[in-house]
């Protein structure tokens, strides 16, 4: 298991930004990038989420133990593959044709994040945090044990990244529910029941149970 | 604070239950507007979409109309899908409804909820970015001058070309709409132009550092002619009774996003969730005149805005129905929401 004290996250607008206020709530250092220069999300950063230090893409990388992908899936072929070698990804990103246009790669393949794998090669991916609206992570988060806390699904191939991931999600106020290898983040993709559906750890567990046997 | 309405163009149902007349949701609007105006309420804002349960695909021909059966309501889009129009047009059909208007139209531009626009005009959406970009800066051009040269990606280059007509008052209010992206903010600030956030789920308060960060932005950046203020556009509706009201409009709301959560695949709301926005400091401000005026006055406390106004037909909303919350929201809630932002902020003769 690693521990994990730097967060980076790729991506400074809603979900990023939703996800820096967590990692910090959750003791975290955070390093952000966006698509502009570290200085010019300065400001912006000192206001919604006082803390994160804004970085290169390649910075955040480089000194994070865990980077998370919540930029628009349309740039995830701008991400270098070789900066990622061994680090736990964890990629955020929803295939929404219908506000990102048509990408002919995603068109048909049942898990986005497999496509970002392959690109990604090298790297110990993993998918989560897609399945909820970006606000629902700031209003829902709650401590461990409270009975309307959230579970969260963890999909990937690698087990020991999603253990460590596990322990991120439960600090930052959710319930981690293991959902197993990469393919399996089919369970909680667009268009499924989990989708967007409050779910508690045990709902979660009986329905990806019940997506995986579909 | 200026209070308001904007609307989609909802459609009505037919007796036998089938969608009706997207004619008559024209019509209805203006009627809408009429009586805003009657009731004392600040603005109205149609937002530009393009399907059978919400046709206003045409803003400003309803805007138009409704300019010269209305007194003093300020006109405007919420939003205009400028991504996919052309700006000179756009500005052109503007600066007309604020001739006919006596100065009272509004352009609020933004990337919009919808997409129909984009295969309808022909656009791809993945230039989304650089053609709100590329749309802005021409738009922004146009409220300076009526002469512009100017050149770009997705329109023909204009060369001292003449944009007529003009605004009496020399230029259009052009606001920024935006649904939480940071980024949006501080673009709004830096361009010097008034910010209009859309809060349409989760704790409203959640955009108070946004609004913050608009401030601070504008203090530093300060722009020569910024027109810096605040809005707010929340789905809402207004019935006596609180209880009732809730009811009622939760049945359209489920509707509403129920039949979007089909196209988008994401699940139908519940009423769980409803009703935690609903209440309290949620997103939803659906309730009893003195509720709404309450739970308006405690935003105005977190975000300072300028104005807030609500999507109240949405889900095939009865047209009595919204016609009866237009007339609560500025009847019964404006007057409360005066009278304690008064209370608040004494003048400096009372102090
Ligand atoms: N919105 C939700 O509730 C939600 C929920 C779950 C998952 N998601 C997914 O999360 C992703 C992000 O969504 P969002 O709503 O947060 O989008 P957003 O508000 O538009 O933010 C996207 C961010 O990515 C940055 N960016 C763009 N290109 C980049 C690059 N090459 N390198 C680094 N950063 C880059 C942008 O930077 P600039 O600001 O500098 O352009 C912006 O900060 C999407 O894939 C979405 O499907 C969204």
């Amino acid at each position: 298991m690693t521990d994990i004290k730097v967060i980076g996250i790729l991506g400074a607008g809603r979900v990023g930004t939703a996800l820096a206020r967590r990692a910090l709530a959750a003791g975290y250092e955070v390093r952000i990038a966006s698509a502009r220069a570290p200085s010019e999300i300065a400001l912006m950063m000192d206001f919604v989420a006082p803390g994160a230090v804004p970085a290169t893409t390649e910075q955040v990388i480089a000194e994070s133990d865990m980077v998370l992908l919540a930029l628009p899936l349309s740039k995830y072929r701008s991400l270098r593959p070789e900066a990622f070698a061994g680090k736990i990804a964890v990629d955020a990103m929803n295939y929404w044709p219908q506000t990102d246009g048509v990408l002919p790669e995603f068109e048909g393949a049942p898990v986005s994040s497999e496509v970002v794998a392959d690109h990604l090669a090298g790297a110990r991916l993993l998918r989560a945090f897609n399945h909820l609206g970006y606000h629902e992570l700031d209003a829902e988060a709650r401590p461990a044990g409270d009975p309307g806390r959230r579970a969260l699904a963890i999909a990937g191939d690698d087990a020991a990244a999603r253990a460590d991931l596990a322990v991120v999600i439960d600090r930052m106020g959710f319930d981690p529910v293991d959902a197993g290898p990469l393919a399996q983040a089919r369970a909680f993709a667009i268009g499924t029941p989990l989708f967007g559906a409050p779910l508690g750890r045990v709902e979660m567990q009986e329905a990806l149970a019940g997506q995986q046997a579909a | 604070m200026e209070l308001g309405v904007y609307s989609f163009g909802d459609v009505q149902r037919d007796t036998d239950g089938a969608l009706g007349s997207t004619a008559q949701a024209q019509r209805n609007l203006l009627e809408a507007i009429r009586l805003a105006d009657e009731v004392g309420l600040d603005y109205f804002g149609i937002g530009e979409h393009h399907t059978h349960e919400m046709p206003a695909s045409a803003a400003t021909v309803v805007l138009g109309a409704a300019a010269s059966v209305t007194k003093n309501i300020i006109l405007g889009s919420a939003v205009t899908v400028l991504s996919t129009d052309d700006p000179v047009r756009v500005y052109q059909q503007f600066a007309t409804l604020d001739a006919l208007s006596n100065g009272r139209a509004e352009i609020t531009a933004g990337r919009g909820s919808s997409t129909e626009s984009f295969p309808l005009f022909g656009h791809s959406l993945n230039d989304y970015d650089d053609l709100y970009a590329e749309k802005l800066d021409l738009l922004l051009k146009l409220n300076e001058t009526p002469r512009i040269t100017w050149e770009g990606r997705f329109r023909p280059a204009l060369d001292d070309a003449l944009v007529v007509p003009r605004p009496d008052r020399g230029h259009l209010p052009i606001w920024l709409a935006t649904g939480g992206n940071p980024n949006s903010t501080v673009r709004a600030a830096v361009a010097g132009l008034p910010i209009s956030y859309a809060i349409i789920g989760g704790p409203a308060e959640r955009f108070g550092p946004l609004a913050d960060l608009y401030r601070r932005a504008v203090e530093q950046v300060a722009h020569p002619n910024a027109q810096t203020r605040i809005s707010v556009a929340s789905p809402g509706f207004v019935g006596n009774d609180a209880q009732a009201a809730k009811d009622l409009w939760w049945k359209h709301y489920h509707e509403a996003f129920r039949a979007l959560g089909e196209i988008r695949g994401f699940p139908a709301p519940q009423r769980a969730g409803f009703d935690r926005d609903a209440n309290g400091g949620g997103a939803l401000f659906v309730g009893s005149p003195e509720e709404i005026a309450e739970r308006i006055v405690a935003l105005h406390g977190v975000m300072g805005h300028d104005r807030h106004f609500f999507q109240m037909d949405l889900g095939q909303l009865p047209q009595k129905d919204f016609l009866g919350a237009i007339e609560l929201l500025g009847t019964k809630v404006k007057p409360l929401v005066d009278a304690a932002l008064a209370e608040k902020a004494p003048t400096s003769e009372t102090v």
